[in-house]
Parts: structure tokens; C-alpha cells; sequence
């Protein structure tokens, strides 16, 4: 801390509020100066945390590896190549894309009537309410999955109640498979939605749905009419979240996957420290970094389209 | 959209009670609620159950899950390293992250707009590509498997977490202050300890415990660079999952639940929840 404090000692010192030609000059040095000290230590360590490791794994995907953690330094594509023509790594990109488009889909529907409620409500509990909605954010990933593992499993919540009750003979197979990690997905970024999607209608003026009221249209029809239209490009940027955090998550597919789901993040796992093959499992993370890449550059982009912060 | 809304006007004359519509409406926020706060429900009635594995219904209730807590080695090993590799690096993004949004935000300079991009960048990329490169960048050089290569994953995934917070707090401050102890003759020093820190220390704090809690919760970075050397808490809680079939991990869970709860109402009284989210 003493570097920042002796350079902001200089930054603004009284004598700079006299603004004679020389001092002037001499301040902005010292501006520079100081504004170097400032970030430079977090640019530096941005760049040793961040910026070479990806680095790094750019350039292993050029190489050719063998299971075992043998790397042929070269510069080819041909990793990407087996990774893209191999049908069952085609099908792995592909499944996760789906998953993203589903887990998204289903989980902006869930989430839009607690948006809509928490952003319209002038109830005394609201902060309660929003607290509760987001607190689940803050509890780990893995303790969450772990609660949908108890309700999902073949001896879990759903499976025995229903067992219980005579409506099934057998199980419903609800985990270790896709429908189980799509559920869990779902509840998992619910909040990411749910926030995305509250300051998109905090926008909305209720003027519109007051006045389609009072000329007559019915509760019903202002919600078709007036209210959902305009609380789209909220849904959107909330879809466009979701969509990007699920394709590239990787604890809620391993543990509800129970390893008969596989999907970019748990392939990348799987190549890297299981078969040890570095070169596939950066191209594989390539391949992810592009799909990521460009969800992001849609979701900017219509954010930046409709003006509103998220 | 509730009844309350659209007969604003009429409010006043009489309050009507809620129609079906707005009924309905509730129920289905309810269950939506219901919905999203089932697992963690169901795992503090499952940390309470009798029953020798996991399933349902609770047989009975017992204590014994949380007595077994203490003796789990792995747990206590992992909150070992999950609380030394978060503090250090709370600690250290403060240390580097407080500086650069104070030069963001008071100091002009060119590249200003890129820097500040590149602050908050690593949140567009998948943390599971950032592991692998470090295995990468780290595996040769035989740093893997120690707190050193668990903090440094970890700096780079909570600096944008940090940075925002501070600067939304130094955005919505008020300079009038600052210029008004520069004026009055006050030394550099003195005007960020004595004024600039005391009016964005709410930000800054909620940014803190912010990047505490998302070093806490990382799992993938610490699977991959640390798993067989330095199993960070999550990562134990993961295996423990893959292979036990007892309530043990959700007695610790409800232990770690409340724990969060803890931090968010601290965060909540501090600054709101959402801003420090937003």
C-alpha cells in the first residue's frame, strides 16, 4: 500500500490547485505516474492468473497428443479435426448445446412469474423475498446438486412418494441421465434469471398496463398484449445467461450425469486428467470458447441494443 | 400486473380484495419458490434423518450426522485449505483490485475503457478452460497441487467480482467530499484513508466477501490444479458424493448453508444484496 500512498500524496497535493504552466505539466506527469502504480499490479497479476494460461492452452491445441501425456509439439489442426469428424465428440458438442438451449428455455419460464412478482410487489416482505430468491446463489453448486441427487434418485423424494402413493410400480429414471442434470440445472441458475429479469421490467412502465385496463382489456389480455411483449428483451438477456453459464458448467453433468452424460466441460475433465491427452483437451476447450464467445457477443450486444444495465 | 396495480387509482376509495387472477398469480410464485428452494431444503431434512442411506421418508430423527461431522478428516483438511486459499486470496484482490478501480475511476489516461474491459474480462470465459490452461502454464513448471496454484486460479475468477462493486460504490460516491479535504489542505494519504475509503468501504467490503465466498465455493480450478495435493473443501464434498451414500455431506452442507446465510444477511445490512450482485 505505501507505493499508492506516496503517489497519491503527489496526485493532489494543494500546490496543484495553482495552475501555472509549469506545475500543470509537472502534474500530469505525476497523474501518469500514479495511475501506473495504481493498476499495474492488478495487470500484471491478470496476466500470470488469466491471460497465460489461456495462452498456453491456445497453443497445446495445436499440438498432436497420445493418451498417456505424450505431446508432439507442432502446428497442426489435425487435433480439431478428429475432435469435429469424430461422430461421438460431434455428438458431445452438440448434446451440450442442447442442454444450454433447454436448461435456458425452461429455466426464463420458471423464473419469470418471481421476477415479475418481485419487480411489481410493493409488499413489506420484498427484500425478504429478493434475498431469498438470490441467497441460493451463495450456497456451492456441488451442495445444491447434491439436494437434486436426494430428490431425483431412484430412492429419493419423488421416486418413493410417488411409489407410496400407488402411482408407480418402479422407479422413474429421474437421475443419471440428461432430464436429471436439466432439472438441476434449471433451480441452479434460476437466480442469474431471476435477477437478469427484474431489472429488465424495473424498466417497464406500468403506465402502458394501467391505461390497456382502463380502456377495457381484460387482466388476461394486458398481460398477452401489453406486459409480455415488453418484458421480452428482459427474457432474452436472461435466456442468453443461462444459456452460456449451462453449456459450460461441469459439476451439476458429473454428479447428476452419473457419468452416462457427457458434455464438453466433463470431456475436457476426462481427456485432461484422465487420459492425460493435453492437446484434445484444449481444442475441446477451443471449441467450447468459441460457443461461449459467441452467446456472450449476442447477450452484449442486445443489452447494449436495449439500453439497459444488468 | 396485480389487481393492487391497475385500480391504482381506486386504491384509495376501497381496497378490493384480490381477484382470481392475482390468486392464481401467487400460487404459481409460490410454488416457483417451492421449486427453488427445494435441494436446499430437502438436505436439511435429510441431515436430520435416522435413515442408515439416503431416501425417503425420514424414519426417524438424529444428530448422529453432525456428531460424525468432526471425525471426517477430509473435511476438516479441506476447510483447511478452502479457508487459507480464499483468505489469501480475498487479501491479495483487495490489495491489487481497490488501486486499479481507484485509478479507473479518479485519474484519466488512455486505454482507460481497455483496461477496465479487461478487469472484469475473465467472467467471460468458461472457468473450466481457465483450469486447464493453468494445469498447463503450471504442470511443467511443477507448481500444481500446492495453495500457490489454488490462489492463483482463484485471483483471477474474483478480481471482476471485486472490481465491480468498488466501482459502482466509487460511482455512486460523492466527490464534493474528497475536493473539499484536498482544499483544505489535507495530504493525498490523508484524503483516501480519512474520506475516499470510509465512503466506498461498504462496496468494497460487500467485494470482498464477494470474492471470499466465490474462492470458497470453486470447485472446477481447484479440481484441476490442486485434486490429489491440496483437495480444497468442494472438491472433497465431490468425491465424498461420487462414493458415500451416507447424510454425512448433508449435515455438512446445512453447516456451510448457514454459514452463506450468515454472510448474506452481513452483506444485506451492509450494502443490498443486489447492488453487491449487480
Amino acid at each position: 500500500m505505501s507505493v499508492t500512498d506516496t503517489a497519491l500524496i503527489r496526485g493532489v497535493s494543494p500546490s496543484d490547485f495553482k495552475g501555472s504552466g509549469e506545475l500543470e505539466k509537472a502534474r500530469r506527469r505525476s497523474d501518469r505516474r500514479i495511475t501506473l502504480a495504481l493498476v499495474l499490479p492488478g495487470i500484471l497479476g491478470l496476466a500470470v492468473c488469466f491471460v497465460f494460461p489461456l495462452l498456453f492452452m491456445a497453443r497445446m491445441s495445436f499440438n498432436v497428443g497420445e493418451p498417456n501425456g505424450v505431446v508432439h509439439e507442432t502446428v497442426t489442426l489435425e487435433t480439431y479435426v478428429r475432435a469435429l469428424a469424430d461422430p461421438y465428440y460431434w455428438k458431445v458438442t452438440v448434446d451440450t448445446f442442447w442442454m444450454g438451449l433447454v436448461t435456458a428455455l425452461l429455466c426464463v419460464i420458471v423464473s419469470y412469474p418471481i421476477a415479475l412478482f418481485l419487480a411489481r410487489t410493493e409488499s413489506k416482505w420484498k427484500g425478504i423475498l429478493v434475498a431469498l430468491a438470490i441467497a441460493p446463489l451463495l450456497t456451492s453448486a456441488v451442495v445444491r446438486t447434491f439436494g437434486w441427487m436426494v430428490i431425483l434418485g431412484n430412492q429419493g423424494l419423488i421416486n418413493n412418494t410417488l411409489i407410496d402413493l400407488g402411482f408407480i410400480q418402479t422407479p422413474l429414471v429421474l437421475s443419471n441421465n440428461m432430464t436429471g442434470v436439466i432439472i438441476g440445472l434449471v433451480e441452479i441458475f434460476m437466480p442469474y434469471a431471476i435477477l437478469t429479469m427484474m431489472s429488465g421490467f424495473g424498466q417497464i412502465s406500468t403506465q402502458l398496463e394501467e391505461a390497456a385496463g382502463s380502456l377495457g382489456a381484460s387482466k388476461a389480455k394486458v398481460f398477452t398484449r401489453v406486459t409480455l411483449p415488453l418484458s421480452l428483451p428482459g427474457v432474452l438477456t436472461g435466456f442468453l445467461l443461462v444459456f452460456v453459464l449451462s453449456i459450460s458448467t461441469f459439476v451439476t453433468p458429473r454428479l447428476l450425469g452419473g457419468g452416462v452424460v457427457q458434455v464438453l466441460a466433463t470431456e475436457i475433465y476426462d481427456q485432461a486428467t484422465g487420459l492425460l491427452n493435453w492437446p484434445f483437451a484444449a481444442a475441446l476447450s477451443m471449441i467450447l470458447l468459441v460457443l461461449f464467445g459467441t452467446v456472450i457477443a449476442a447477450y452484449t450486444a442486445i443489452i447494449k441494443k436495449m439500453g439497459f444495465s444488468s | 400486473m396485480t389487481a393492487q396495480q391497475l385500480s391504482a387509482p381506486q386504491k384509495l376509495v376501497l381496497r378490493r380484495p384480490p381477484g382470481a387472477g392475482t390468486i392464481l398469480f401467487r400460487i404459481l410464485v409460490g410454488l416457483m419458490y417451492l421449486f427453488l428452494l427445494a435441494p436446499l431444503i430437502i438436505v436439511v431434512v435429510i441431515s436430520f434423518s435416522s435413515n442408515q442411506y439416503i431416501s425417503f421418508p425420514p424414519e426417524g430423527f438424529t444428530l448422529r450426522w453432525y456428531e460424525l461431522l468432526p471425525t471426517k478428516t477430509q473435511f476438516m483438511s479441506g476447510l483447511q485449505t478452502s479457508l487459507i486459499t480464499a483468505g489469501i486470496t480475498t487479501v491479495i484482490v483487495l490489495l491489487i483490485g481497490v488501486p486499479a478501480s481507484l485509478a479507473i475511476h479518479r485519474y484519466e489516461f488512455r486505454g482507460k475503457a481497455m483496461v477496465s474491459a479487461f478487469f472484469l474480462s475473465p467472467l467471460l470465459v468458461p472457468s473450466i478452460v481457465i483450469a486447464l490452461g493453468l494445469v498447463l502454464l503450471l504442470g511443467p513448471m511443477g507448481l500444481t497441487n500446492t495453495y500457490f496454484s489454488i490462489i492463483l486460479g482463484h485471483i483471477g475468477i474474483t478480481i471482476p467480482y471485486l472490481m465491480r462493486t468498488t466501482l459502482t460504490s466509487l460511482a455512486t460516491s460523492d466527490t464534493s467530499c474528497e475536493e473539499a479535504a484536498k482544499v483544505l489542505g489535507a495530504s493525498g494519504v490523508t484524503v483516501f484513508r480519512r474520506v475516499t475509503l470510509p465512503i466506498i468501504a461498504p462496496g468494497v467490503i460487500a467485494g470482498g466477501v464477494l470474492a471470499f465466498i466465490v474462492s470458497f465455493d470453486e470447485l472446477v480450478i481447484s479440481l484441476f490444479v490442486a485434486e490429489s495435493g491440496k483437495p480444497t473443501l468442494p472438491v472433497q464434498v465431490m468425491r465424498y458424493v461420487e462414493n458415500s451414500a451416507d447424510a454425512v455431506v448433508a449435515a455438512l452442507s446445512v453447516v456451510l448453508i448457514l454459514f452463506s446465510v450468515l454472510i448474506v444477511v452481513l452483506v444485506e445490512r451492509l450494502v443490498g444484496l443486489r447492488k453487491a450482485l449487480n
